[in-house]
């Protein structure tokens, strides 16, 4: 899995396109429902003050999720 | 005419539910086609709010409207969103199932928005979908063509702008109408899991008395909500359908299919190929919301803009409510002469005016703090800020296993802890929640500063505290509570209330100028729901503690400190001394203690009948006495000082930690629909209390103070 990052390490203002997505426990199931799905553009907006939570663009609209969670998402960044 | 979509066959009003994603609007929606007849409650057996109102049609019909807590999913993750699921799907016995749904989405965010409309468009029930902020899209560069919309779901769509008004009118003429088509909603549910769909269809149908159609939703619906949760007041599932269930998964997860993400995968590519057709995309740049966002999320400027808005709730609160409070401090008072003058002497007077009037009137002096708190959370919630100072404080939260959605309620406390726990609605964790409820009356509120102001003149010597000393004793009370309030946090997170690791999945909704009329309706709102619900439990306690302090009646013409140091009060003043002397207290604080109970500042009250009319030997002297002197000139039987800087000190720490405060009583009862919570949080904020002041006290004593 070359070039394929966690979505927590892109740097700020970057994109990427989601790849990988472990099985959907509670939370992440939750993050699918919101638009983060495998093959979904998300760029990374910023990260909050003290460093977590993460903010990110994904279908339009600004969604936050703490890194632990950012964690399990894997990225390919464009 | 199909006599089922048809309103006019209905003996009853029909009804609709206003069903939307958080922010989409939907309460303005909701407010603009009900105004003020609105009804709020809780559900019952849930402490989730629910709000109906009534609309009436193009012919003056009138229609029921219930608001549904906004969800993005009907895979419930919070009792909130478990309501909206089981009204939707005629699970609860005490709402009536839904005619009509109206969906509600921000057209300017239209993908994610589709995703719960495509799960409501499998119920196969009459749908108006309601495209709201269509100014914000037409701002961010995007054209949504309802028409087109409309014609490819089969539903009537209706652009709207909710805040200004616009489209509600068209709005309530499609709820008029006659018959609704029902959506045209092909979708073909992928393969690998289409055959446990229809033995799960069929299931509910045979086995659950689920209306064929409906089944058809509710079986994918078990897909996606797997660790459901459920609320009291719904239906549970048959068990032959929970089998066949549970036999599902089983293959699932030995072949290693992960159904539920299959499901929400399938559902955003049918409005993936809705949605390339519908909205036009034009490239802007920034947005507003990003510019505002980057000072106001920005690592410095943030914390400023923080504070700033912080600092500017706080001193609305204490320079504002001054005045109401004085007025209605005087009109209690003038109330409570008025009864006393008109009415014949005796018990019911006195029950009247010393009890109901002067105990309720304790805690509605509070109101124009409360009401000037609920303006500022519904202000902050209305322009979106509310979800960035949870963004901003997520992280210092977390330490103490609480999300950012913690901070306003805690922070609200400091002024009032009863709207700070109303304010709790937002957090989505129901343990979160509960913690939060049982913590914010840690926070020093309004009511403990005439106890610590009082207190420190009192340990001060000399007549004037000097500011320095008055700040810091002050300042080192508020730091206290805080401690002692997110120490609790933590310790209740890792005991008690122990949970699922924390979620912090939330939207961060464009910024809006708040809706001034959406604003005034939720304070009021708030504050009705505050008056109507803690209203008969503190009259209730008002009376008992009047009772307690006027009973068994002194001889005529003694002084009001005799008869309240005979009272039961009294009594039980004394009977509790020996709880109270290891900490420095006497019987005559006791009283104090139980009559503040109503509120925090009848303690500086009850505290100056009890001791000036002790020092029964200067008669009108001592009335005229100062509570300072009073205090000072305070013994013990042997002769010793009672107010001792050190007992002055454990005093204040007590009011830091007790719970003493009968409007809280009440809240935490409502808003967990109990009397367990609220007997505990006074068990352990009490408790911890005394164990404190023991610990204070002791040591101050044997230091030599």
């Amino acid at each position: 899995m070359a070039g394929h990052i966690k979505l927590s390490e892109l740097p700020k203002g970057a994109s990427a396109t989601v790849r990988d997505y472990p099985k959907s426990g509670g939370s992440l199931l939750r993050l699918r429902e919101m638009g983060v799905l495998p093959g979904t553009v998300v760029t990374f907006v910023r990260a909050a003050p003290l460093g977590d939570p993460i903010e990110i663009k994904v279908r339009g609209y600004h969604l936050t999720l703490r890194k632990s969670e950012a964690d399990h998402v894997v990225v390919e960044p464009i | 005419m199909d006599p089922q979509s048809s309103p006019a066959a209905h003996a009853r009003a029909p009804v609709y539910a206003v069903v939307g994603n958080p922010n989409s609007g939907k309460s303005t929606l909701f407010n603009a086609l009900t105004g003020l007849k609105q009804k709020v409650g809780n559900y019952p057996g849930v402490t989730v709010e629910k709000k109906v109102g009534t609309a009436y049609s193009q012919h003056g019909q009138p229609l029921t409207v219930i608001d549904l807590p906004g969800t993005y999913s009907l895979a419930a993750r919070s009792p909130d969103e478990a309501v909206t699921r089981d009204v939707l799907l005629g699970r609860r016995s005490e709402t009536p199932m839904p005619d009509r749904i109206l969906c509600i989405v921000d057209a300017s965010n239209l993908e994610r928005s589709l995703y719960l409309v495509h799960q409501i468009l499998d119920l196969c029930r009459p749908v108006i979908l309601v495209l709201n902020m269509m100014d914000l899209a037409a701002r961010s560069g995007l054209n949504v063509r309802a028409a087109r919309l409309e014609k490819e779901l089969g539903i009537p769509v209706i652009p709207c702008e909710a805040v200004n008004g616009k489209g509600v009118i068209e709005v309530k003429l499609a709820m008029s109408r006659a018959e609704l088509p029902l959506p045209r909603h092909a979708w073909n549910v992928p393969q690998a899991i289409a055959s446990a769909v229809s033995e799960l269809q069929a299931s509910l149908a045979d086995n659950d008395a689920k209306l064929p159609l409906s089944a058809r939703a509710e079986a994918l619906l078990l897909l996606t909500d797997r660790d459901s949760i459920q609320v009291s007041g719904s239906t549970p599932l048959s068990p032959q359908t929970a089998a066949i269930l549970t036999g599902w998964q089983r293959r699932w997860e030995r072949e290693g299919t992960d159904w539920s993400s299959i499901l929400v995968q399938a559902r955003y590519d049918a409005i993936g190929k809705l949605t390339t057709q519908v909205v036009l995309r034009t490239p802007t740049g920034p947005s507003a919301s990003d510019r505002i966002d980057a000072v106001v999320t920005h690592p410095v400027w943030g914390w400023i803009v923080l504070g700033g808005v912080m600092a500017l709730m706080f001193l609305s609160i204490f320079t504002l409510a001054e005045y109401p409070m004085n007025w209605i401090d005087a009109r209690v008072a003038g109330l409570g002469n008025w009864v006393r003058h008109s009415f014949p002497e005796g018990a019911l007077r006195d029950l009247t005016t010393d009890g109901a009037i002067a105990g309720v009137g304790s805690v509605l002096v509070f109101l124009p703090q409360i009401l000037i708190l609920f303006f500022f959370i519904g202000l902050l919630e209305n322009t979106g800020y509310m979800a960035r100072a949870a963004f901003i404080m997520d992280r210092l939260m977390s330490r103490v296993g609480l999300n950012g959605r913690s901070f306003i309620p805690l922070l609200s406390s400091y002024a009032c802890a009863i709207p700070g726990i109303m304010a709790t609605r937002t957090i989505e964790d129901e343990k979160d929640r509960l913690t939060t409820i049982l913590v914010a009356p840690l926070m020093s509120c309004s009511a403990r500063l005439p106890v610590y102001l009082m207190m420190i003149a009192a340990l001060v010597p000399g007549d004037r505290v000097p500011l320095l000393t008055k700040v810091g004793l002050m300042l080192l009370m508020y730091g206290l509570g805080t401690v002692g309030a997110f120490t609790f946090a933590w310790f209740f997170k890792k005991t008690l209330l122990k949970g699922k690791p924390p979620v912090m999945i939330m939207e961060l909704p464009p910024y809006r100028l708040p809706g001034l009329k959406d604003v005034g309706l939720h304070m009021l709102e708030r504050a009705v729901v505050f008056v109507r619900n803690a209203g008969t439990v503190i009259l209730a306690i008002s009376i008992v503690l009047w009772f307690l302090a006027a009973f068994p009646r002194a001889p005529e013409g003694a002084p009001a400190g005799q008869q309240l140091a005979d009272s039961f009060a009294g009594r039980a003043g004394r009977v509790l001394e020996p709880a109270l002397k290891p900490i420095g207290f006497d019987w005559r604080i006791g009283i104090g203690l139980i009559s503040s109970f109503a509120a925090r500042e009848v303690f500086v009250s009850s505290t100056a009948i009890v001791f000036n009319a002790s020092h029964s030997g200067k008669g009108a002297d001592a009335e005229a006495a100062p509570l300072r002197t009073a205090l000072r000139d305070a013994r013990w039987p042997d002769g010793r000082a009672l107010f001792t800087p050190l007992v002055c000190l454990v005093l204040m720490i007590y009011y830091v930690f007790a719970m003493q405060c009968m409007g809280t009583v009440a809240v935490v009862k409502r808003e967990t629909n109990s009397w367990r919570w609220p007997a505990f949080q006074i068990a352990y904020m009490t408790g911890t209390a005394w164990v404190l002041s023991l610990i204070v006290y002791q040591s101050g004593r044997a230091l030599g103070f």
